[in-house]
């Protein structure tokens, strides 16, 4: 029995750069490098793990995203994926999650799955909800934000660490996953991974394609609205002391001060 | 004024201090109506009518515990159809978030997370963001819909505004996909009697300089004496020396307490991104080039084995 995996990665601003917002207050995504996030990086490895532990599996990635969006499914086909799906449409600037719930879910419908990975969000909107979304488009169960994933029998089994209990989920595939970073590092791509990632087919698709009225995605067809966004004040300096053997003391004296003591 | 749902987050009816704080900001954009999932609707009841809810649909079915997200959202969207709210609010826990979602999308209404503050506004509610790590602050608005908006903890004080609440029996029809996922096993995580991180006024967190699960025990004792939660960095939770569900930062918690402890860790942006919004940040590492000293009020250079154990002797004996 054959298993087709797709995985949605995104790719984002550099965490570590100094991001910022566009005049339209959309994220800027040309003053910071960006790259594959980091959170997908572990929904590739999961599927790759799932591939190693299964017969006969079919790894795609989907992006949506600009030119450049490219190079996240470069580094996932490196990583080993077996083909990549790319949903460039100028259209789609300044689109929601509702509305990139709603092109991930009819691309990922015309590709063909039994099983939808995800990373738990992504590292520049951090909303950790689209993969719920895509589940409620696919109509198929959600088994999300996993530290532990398997399928076996049709089923995807995952353990779920909540703030206050633990669980075991179990669903019937098809079906949408997501997987934390506390899933199991994420593997380099080797030199051979990385060549063999040239020759790998990336399919381009547009809202045309997967029949989505321009209307419905982009900024204007946003559910909700950024009205200001605004640079933190950088905090002021405080006071640093080295420890001289009366360290603790100080520390305890200055929190007395602000009567935290 | 319209009414604003209110998604209560309980443990088998004992109300949990995040929807004291949504109640109280409810008030602010209507009328606070509570939407109580699971058992213990009637202990409940006394608590959120103390903070202004007059009314509290209660539905109890064995689907809340054994499924996935999708029944409280088959629940909520029913409230939601017969109530015609102005507004939704949850919660931003994982799950909330994932219900708030899924119950956006079935209304047609857009959805915002993660809100740090909420008022009204000429075009319906207007909610407050910290976003890029925290370097920068959004304010929105949802603009199609009723507005579905999740509250993280800590964003306002909770303050009572007695009315007598009236529970209302909910009978859900729950949906085909509401039994897709299911919990096989629950384990309850073990209860440490230290105040919830997101919700604790001071907070003492360990990374990288704490060097050995074992060695936690000195940010543990700090922490007791100050009643405190207890934090770690993401280098410490990869290390395995502390549980994940201690962590703060961007792929951990957000916290945003009155007083935050950093002890050994050096405030990588993944870091800063968890606890940069809190009132008085303090530190103590050895490197003197830390990140860390910039956020700080106030610093130690030095180790921290050495500074916290003075540290808390000092609070003890000053406490006296």
């Amino acid at each position: 029995m054959s298993l087709r995996i797709v995985v949605c990665v995104k790719y984002v601003p550099d965490a570590t750069g100094d991001r910022h917002f566009a005049e339209d207050h959309t994220t800027d995504r040309d003053a910071v490098d960006g790259l594959l996030s980091e959170l997908d990086e572990y929904a590739v490895e999961q599927a790759l793990q799932i591939k190693e532990a299964n017969d006969d599996v079919e790894i795609t990635v989907l992006t949506m995203g600009g030119d450049d969006a490219k190079d996240a499914l470069r580094k996932a086909l490196s990583m080993g994926a077996d083909k990549a799906a790319h949903v460039n449409d100028e259209a789609l600037h300044g689109t929601d999650v509702m509305g990139t719930s709603l092109v991930l879910a009819k691309a990922v419908e015309q590709i063909g799955y039994d099983l939808v990975l995800c990373g738990m969000s992504s590292t520049d909107g951090v909303m950790g909800v689209l993969p719920a979304l895509l589940a409620e488009r696919l109509g198929v169960p959600q088994v999300t934000l996993l530290s532990e994933v398997s399928v076996a029998d049709g089923t995807v089994n995952g353990r779920r660490d909540g703030d206050t209990a633990s669980q075991r989920l179990s669903a019937a595939l098809p079906a949408v996953a997501s997987v934390t970073d506390q899933s199991g590092e994420a593997r380099y791509p080797s030199f051979k991974g990385i060549m063999a990632a040239k020759k790998k087919p990336v399919l381009a698709l547009d809202l045309s394609d997967l029949g989505i009225d321009p209307a419905d995605v982009g900024l204007a067809g946003a559910w909700s609205a950024v009205d200001e966004v605004a640079e933190r004040p950088a905090r002021t300096a405080g006071t640093v002391v080295k420890d001289e053997g009366e360290g603790g003391r100080q520390l305890a004296a200055f929190l007395a001060e602000r009567r935290f003591v | 004024m319209g009414e604003v749902l209110v998604l209560v987050d309980h443990v088998d009816g004992a109300v949990r201090k995040p929807t004291l704080e949504l109640l109280t900001l409810a008030r602010r954009i209507g009328e606070p109506v509570a939407v109580h999932l699971g058992p213990g609707a009637d202990t409940a009841a006394a608590t959120l009518g103390e903070y202004g809810a007059s009314t509290v649909h209660a539905a109890d079915a064995p689907e809340f515990a054994d499924y996935l997200v999708v029944p409280q959202v088959d629940a909520l969207e029913q409230v939601a159809k017969a109530v015609n709210p102005v507004a939704v609010l949850l919660p931003s826990s994982g799950e909330a978030k994932e219900v708030a979602a899924r119950l956006a999308l079935r209304l047609g209404s857009g959805l915002i997370t993660d809100a740090v503050d909420l008022e009204a506004g000429a075009e319906g509610p207007v909610a407050t963001q910290s976003v890029f790590a925290a370097g920068f602050t959004v304010r929105s608005r949802v603009s199609r819909g009723t507005p579905v908006i999740t509250v993280k903890p800590n964003s306002a004080t909770p303050e009572p505004a007695p009315v007598s609440a009236t529970v209302q029996p909910l009978k859900v029809l729950f949906g085909s996909a509401a039994t897709g996922t299911k919990i096989v096993s629950r384990t309850p995580r073990e209860d440490t009697g230290r105040p919830e991180l997101t919700e604790a006024a001071i907070v003492v967190s360990g990374g990288r300089g704490v060097n050995g699960a074992e060695n936690f025990a000195v940010i543990e004792a700090l922490a007791d004496e100050l009643g405190a939660a207890v934090g770690a960095s993401r280098a410490a939770v990869d290390a395995g020396w502390y549980p994940h569900t201690n962590q703060v930062g961007q792929t951990g918690k957000t916290v945003s307490p009155q007083l935050y402890i950093a002890a050994g860790i050096s405030g990588a942006i993944q870091h800063r991104a968890g606890m940069q919004t809190s009132k008085t940040i303090v530190a103590v590492n050895k490197d003197a080039e830390a990140p860390i000293f910039d956020l700080v009020d106030y610093g130690v250079v030095g180790d921290l084995f050495q500074v916290l154990p003075q540290l808390t002797d000092e609070v003890k004996a000053r406490k006296g």
